[in-house]
This record gives C-alpha cells, sequence and structure tokens, in this order.
C-alpha cells in the first residue's frame, strides 16, 4: 500500500497544478501590461498581486481606477467580483475547518479558482484523506501558481512600460474578461443571470459614478437564483407527474 | 490617459486586500462548519457570471480605443473571444482567439 503522507500530496497538489500554469501566466502577464498602461509601476504592480491576489478583482479595480469611479464603488465591485472567494471558503469548511489557524489563515490568503477546484474535487473524491493531508494537497495546488502570478505581473508591468498607448491595448481587458466569462456558463441560470447583466448594464451606465455596475451585477445574480430556483421546482413537478402517472 | 493619484491606488491595494482576505477567511475562519443560507449561497453562485458581463458589455459597445464610438470590428472581436470560450470551455483559447482578433484590429486599424 502506498503511503500518502501531507509531502507526497503536496506533491500531488503540486503536479495536479501545472496545466492551470498556462492560463494563470497570461493573466498575470497582461493584468501587469495594463497595470504599467493606466500608470503603475512595476513596484505598485507587484504590491496589487501581491496583497490582493485574485485575477478578475484586479482587472475590475484597475478598469474602474482609471474612469475616475469613487474610491468606495471601486472596492465594492472589485470585492463583489471576490463573492465567489466566500463561497469557496465556504465549502472548503467542512474539509479544512480542523486545521490550525494559521494553516487556515495561509489558505484563505490562497483560496483561488484553481486551488478551489481541484481540492474540493479531490476532497469529495477521496474521503479518507486527513486534515493535514488535505491542507497538503491544497498548498501543493497554489505552491507554483502563486509565485508564477506574482512573476508575471513584474514581467507584464514592465514590458508593459515600453509599449505605446497608441497601441490601444485597453481593448485587451474586456476580451480578457469575456474569455473568462465562457466557460463559466456551465447551466441555463448562468446564463439567464449573464444575458440580464448585460441587458441592463447599458441603460444603466446613465447612472452616476458606475452604481450601474453594481445594479446591473445584482439584477443578474437575483435572475440567476430564481432561474435555479425555477428549473429545481419544474424538474420536481414533472418527477411527480411521471409517479403519478399510470 | 491615467486620471487616478497615488493615494487612490493605495487605498484601494490595501481595501482590496483586508477585503478579499475577509471575504475568504469569513468562513474557514469563523464559521466553522454551519451552512450558509440557501437563498445566500444561490445569489453567490451568480456574481461572477453577472459582474463580469456587467462590467466589460458598456466596455464592448463603447470601446476606449475609437474614443467610445461603438465599432463593428471591436465588437466582432468582442463575440469571437467569448463564443470560443463558450463552446470549447477553456480560458486559454478563448484569450488566444481574442489576441488573434486584437493584433487584426490593430493591424487594419
Amino acid at each position: 500500500m502506498a503511503i500518502t503522507t501531507p509531502k507526497s500530496l503536496f506533491l500531488k497538489g503540486l503536479v495536479d497544478s501545472l496545466p492551470f500554469l498556462l492560463v494563470a501566466s497570461p493573466f498575470g502577464l497582461l493584468f501587469g501590461v495594463l497595470s504599467a498602461e493606466a500608470g503603475l509601476n512595476v513596484l505598485e504592480a507587484l504590491a496589487f498581486s501581491l496583497a490582493v491576489f485574485a485575477g478578475a478583482a484586479q482587472f475590475t479595480a484597475l478598469q474602474l481606477l482609471q474612469e475616475n469611479t469613487p474610491l468606495l464603488i471601486v472596492l465594492a465591485s472589485a470585492l463583489a467580483v471576490n463573492l465567489r472567494m466566500g463561497m469557496y471558503s465556504a465549502s472548503l469548511t467542512p474539509y479544512l475547518g480542523a486545521a490550525p489557524m494559521w494553516q487556515r489563515a495561509i489558505a484563505a490568503y490562497l483560496t483561488v479558482d484553481q486551488s478551489y477546484a481541484l481540492s474540493i474535487v479531490k476532497f469529495e473524491d477521496e474521503p479518507e484523506l486527513t486534515v493535514p493531508q488535505r491542507m497538503g494537497y491544497f498548498f501543493g495546488t497554489t505552491s507554483v501558481i502563486a509565485p508564477s502570478w506574482m512573476a508575471a505581473t513584474v514581467i507584464g508591468a514592465w514590458v508593459g512600460a515600453q509599449i505605446p498607448a497608441s497601441w490601444g491595448l485597453d481593448f485587451v481587458l474586456p476580451l480578457a474578461f469575456l474569455a473568462m466569462i465562457g466557460p463559466m456558463l456551465r447551466t441555463p441560470a448562468h446564463m439567464v443571470a449573464c444575458l440580464v447583466a448585460i441587458v441592463v448594464s447599458l441603460p444603466a451606465t446613465l447612472m452616476p459614478h458606475n452604481l450601474g455596475l453594481i445594479v446591473a451585477g445584482l439584477a443578474g445574480m437575483m435572475a440567476g437564483a430564481q432561474t435555479e430556483l425555477w428549473l429545481e421546482q419544474a424538474s420536481a413537478r414533472s418527477k411527480a407527474k411521471q409517479e403519478t402517472a399510470p | 490617459m491615467s486620471t487616478f493619484d497615488q493615494t487612490s491606488l493605495w487605498i484601494v491595494i490595501m481595501g482590496m486586500a483586508l477585503g478579499s482576505f475577509a471575504l475568504r477567511f469569513a468562513f474557514i475562519g469563523f464559521m466553522g462548519g454551519r451552512q450558509m443560507p440557501d437563498w445566500l449561497m444561490r445569489h453567490l453562485r451568480y456574481t461572477a457570471v453577472a459582474i463580469l458581463p456587467a462590467l466589460v458589455t458598456p466596455l464592448v459597445v463603447w470601446p476606449s480605443p475609437t474614443g467610445g464610438e461603438t465599432s463593428l470590428p471591436h465588437l466582432a472581436v468582442a463575440v469571437l473571444t467569448f463564443v470560443v470560450g463558450y463552446l470549447t470551455r477553456n480560458v486559454l483559447w478563448a484569450l488566444l482567439s481574442g489576441a488573434g482578433g486584437f493584433l487584426l484590429l490593430f493591424l487594419l486599424g
């Protein structure tokens, strides 16, 4: 029987995370380039990635800062993009909640899409893992991704500083977001949420201080949640009908 | 082009650092094994798929390289990026198509 120590699970997590490097590095580069275009120096861009460590939220804040949005709305919008991290944290808690506080604090910082997606599958598939083994795996999944994200930011910021503004790189940011959205649309409810947010976002730009973003986002969330509820009820009803049918 | 000052930038960085950490730590640190209410989880599931399109749509419809004027080529590249991402379920392919489309815009424009 193979001996699975926390250390071997760390290595397993590291190996499992390697494909994600292909995604994280280009986005890190892009964040660096765009922050340079926005006027940040290399140190500021790195501080941003180090302190926040959440790609989509960083892109959001960068965009809104350039539109002279009030700081409270920049923060609220960027944190709204990050709300899913709260959800990840909640869903990891049954598996990691018993670990020492310092480990939980580090794990919280390292909770990103990739580490969550890999870990939750692993923990569900192998319920026999102990808490230290799970922590080992979780830390393994970010051991390469996190430093690469930082390094890519620095390289991007350095390269970006040499790129003239006339290249119109601003338009790459919406493209980067669009690339992220497509794969997220896994259910009809996701699509409804996305569609409603798109439709509301255009007239909502008339609202002052970019508040429209939050309004359109909330509208999309409510539409998605409501659709999920309807679909559940509909499938429960059709099931009930089949059972009572002769 | 850049119109914000250092202070704003650092306030945003520090605020986001604290806020993001709080979001990530809230449950694993404090909640223990307690469940969140269903209605809240149901809404949280749709934050990213709602907020990101809401942010992107105006930027695509009124792109900054044209000075905010709606432009068919920019729209086409945006739709291409989105559709490739949706069909391949792969962020990387979508990003590459977006980059290719952007390059075309750059060379033609």
